[in-house]
């Protein structure tokens, strides 16, 4: 398998300046290991010749890169006002209901974490509710139990 | 619908065949125009586009062959030329170039190498929101079907990149910063990337739509082009309805049919045989209109002599149920998050505005918190890097203006909707629980 190390040096040959590869790299990173930890931060930094610190800037600047550990699926319900006006907090509370954690929070099995987040750019197809970066569409609180259970299932 | 003739011209013959596909779209005369333009001069096609008056869809609407033409000659300037494609779309009410990207990618791309031929060009690179796993795919495999077709690639590279999650870096200064591996925080213009944008060097900052719009007006003729529309606003615009509507979704329409028809037409009207309260015409960025104010031509002059603007094409229907303190807590909420905190009278406005509309939703706040909501929003006007915060202040300032009987009436006793509103409680992520029990680290 590939090191981290020599993904983001492919990355890096693909930009007229290797900084460019910062975001790559850190999405590199968090694919591999699922959120950024400082030893993952110390990989990138070394891999793109920057420091640590600047690589944390950079991913907190960010809401994709996981600074904090998440759970082996991350389903994330848009409450901006397209999805809002149909029903989309009535959404995120059937996913707090079903995994049984608040918005922000992790299951404590480590199956999902459920987040909001802003306009996803699927407004005509409200409420969408990416999960593992995925787009479900029309998403209705009566399809919420059924998502939760393909999670398990495929945990 | 047909109240009129809509032929599509970005989207053009996608719902017939999956032009997602190289061989669908060269049966279709896919990558001609391009054949076409590598034909002409680059200023040759820079004319094209001067007659075609196409302008921007990404949200400024300035004139695609104007921003060409500031590119300096190579002879001008010796650093190579950069076309970067905006794709970042991220404003609230507009996903029209996620449909584009995923449907008709080669157009796209085929506009794309019209226009590096143009600018004189061998690098693009395209600048993809991170969340767009879809149209990301799409846009790969589309090139994959093209890799070593140096006949439609000639000696240009296209590199896609993805962004990680900011509103901000779609304003292309953000945008190149992002791109250069930083934080996506706005640069002072002048100078404006034509001069000074990737690297330092002579740069284009074209959004989606526009490029795929290149391939149809070669093919056509700017002139024939410009024909399609209304005067200033010619052509077509792929329009996002969304909100309170039977039927929302991407609908191609050239410049010049009405809001009415747009969002009871196209859009099917608003479901229950509720009633129509207000539209936000294009992206939550911009001034709101009434229920009375829709029979306007949804053309850029038309919407601006209204007072508002035609921004990135994303048409928000909002019926009768919606609080609309509630509308301008969330969309408050949302510039808050978003605000990459460079300039202070947006870092710190966009927060202000936020606390004293929360104040006015619980029935906590005084008539002159009201008075000054409005003092902030205009504190933030014109003072920073960017449009952001100066939008998220003009949006605001448009409901309280508009509606502002019901703000009055939130002075006394709160909310008067109750709870009925389908804004009521929303979570915005700025407000967001965040003190998630840590999961085991995954094997």
């Amino acid at each position: 398998m590939t090191s981290l190390y020599e993904e983001i040096q492919d990355v890096k040959a693909q930009y007229p300046d290797a900084h460019s590869a910062t975001l790559p790299a850190l999405r590199l990173a968090q694919e591999r290991y699922g959120w950024l930890s400082p030893e993952a931060f110390r990989e990138v930094a070394e891999a793109l010749e920057e420091s640590p610190a600047y690589c944390m800037a950079v991913a907190s600047f960010y809401d994709m890169y996981h600074l904090q550990p998440v759970g082996r699926h991350l389903v994330e319900v848009c409450t901006n006002i397209s999805c809002a006006l149909v029903g989309a907090q009535q959404v995120l509370e059937a996913f707090e209901g079903e995994l049984g954690v608040r918005a922000g929070e992790t299951t404590e099995d480590g199956l999902a974490t459920l987040r909001t987040v802003e306009c996803l750019g699927g407004c005509g197809w409200a409420t969408i509710v990416s999960v593992d970066h995925r787009y479900r569409t029309h998403v209705q609180p009566g399809d919420v139990a059924a998502i939760v259970e393909e999670l398990r299932g495929d945990a | 619908m047909a109240t009129r003739e809509i032929r599509p011209i970005v989207l053009g013959g996608a719902d017939e065949r999956d032009l997602a596909k190289l061989a669908p779209y060269e049966e279709i005369g896919g990558y001609q125009a391009l054949v076409k333009a590598r034909g002409m001069t680059p200023q040759g096609i820079v004319d094209e586009l001067l007659a075609s008056n196409l302008r921007g869809r990404g949200g400024a609407f300035f004139a695609t062959g104007r921003k060409w033409s500031f590119i300096p000659k190579p002879d001008q300037n010796p650093n190579p030329h950069y076309l970067v494609v905006n794709a970042d779309e991220s404003e609230p009410g507009s996903f029209k170039d996620n449909e584009i990207l995923t449907r008709v990618p080669h157009r796209f791309i085929e506009g794309c190498l019209i226009t590096a031929h143009a600018v004189e060009s061998k690098h693009i690179f395209v600048y993809i929101r991170g969340e767009y796993t879809g149209p990301f795919e799409a846009l790969r495999d589309a090139l994959e079907e093209i890799r070593g077709r140096t006949d439609i690639l000639g000696e240009v590279t296209i590199v896609v990149h993805r962004g990680a999650g900011a509103y901000i870096c779609g304003e292309e200064t953000a945008l190149l910063e992002s791109l250069e591996g930083k934080r996506g925080q706005p640069r002072s213009k002048p100078p404006f990337p034509a001069i000074s944008g990737l690297y330092a060097s002579p740069t284009v900052v074209n959004n989606v739509e526009t490029m795929a719009t290149v391939p149809p007006i070669v093919e056509l003729g700017g002139a024939e082009y410009a024909k399609l529309g209304v005067e200033n606003s010619t052509g077509t615009r792929v329009v996002s309805l969304s909100g309170n509507l039977e039927r929302g979704g991407n609908y191609e329409v050239p410049h010049g049919i009405t809001l009415r028809e747009l969002i009871y037409d196209l859009g099917g009207g608003i479901p229950g045989g509720r009633a129509l309260k207000a539209v936000i015409p294009g992206g939550s960025s911009t001034v709101i209109l009434t229920a009375d104010e829709i029979d306007v031509s949804y053309d850029y002059d038309s919407l601006v002599q209204v007072g508002t603007a035609m921004g990135s094409a994303g048409v928000i229907a909002i019926d009768d149920r919606c609080c609309m303190v509630q509308l301008g807590v969330r969309v408050s909420e949302f510039y808050e998050h978003e605000s990459c905190g460079k300039c202070t009278p947006c870092r710190e406005g966009t927060r202000w505005m936020t606390q004293i509309l929360r104040k006015l939703e619980a029935g906590e706040a005084t008539e002159p918190e009201l008075d000054l909501l409005l003092d902030v929003c205009d504190r933030i006007n014109g003072k920073c890097l960017c449009p952001l915060g100066e939008t998220a202040a003009m949006a605001v300032a448009s409901y309280v203006a508009k509606f502002r009987e019901e703000f009055v009436a939130h002075l006394d006793g709160g909310c008067p909707f109750g709870g009925a509103s389908p804004l009521d409680h929303v979570l915005a992520p700025v407000a967001q629980h965040s003190h998630s029990p840590v999961a085991e680290v995954p094997a």
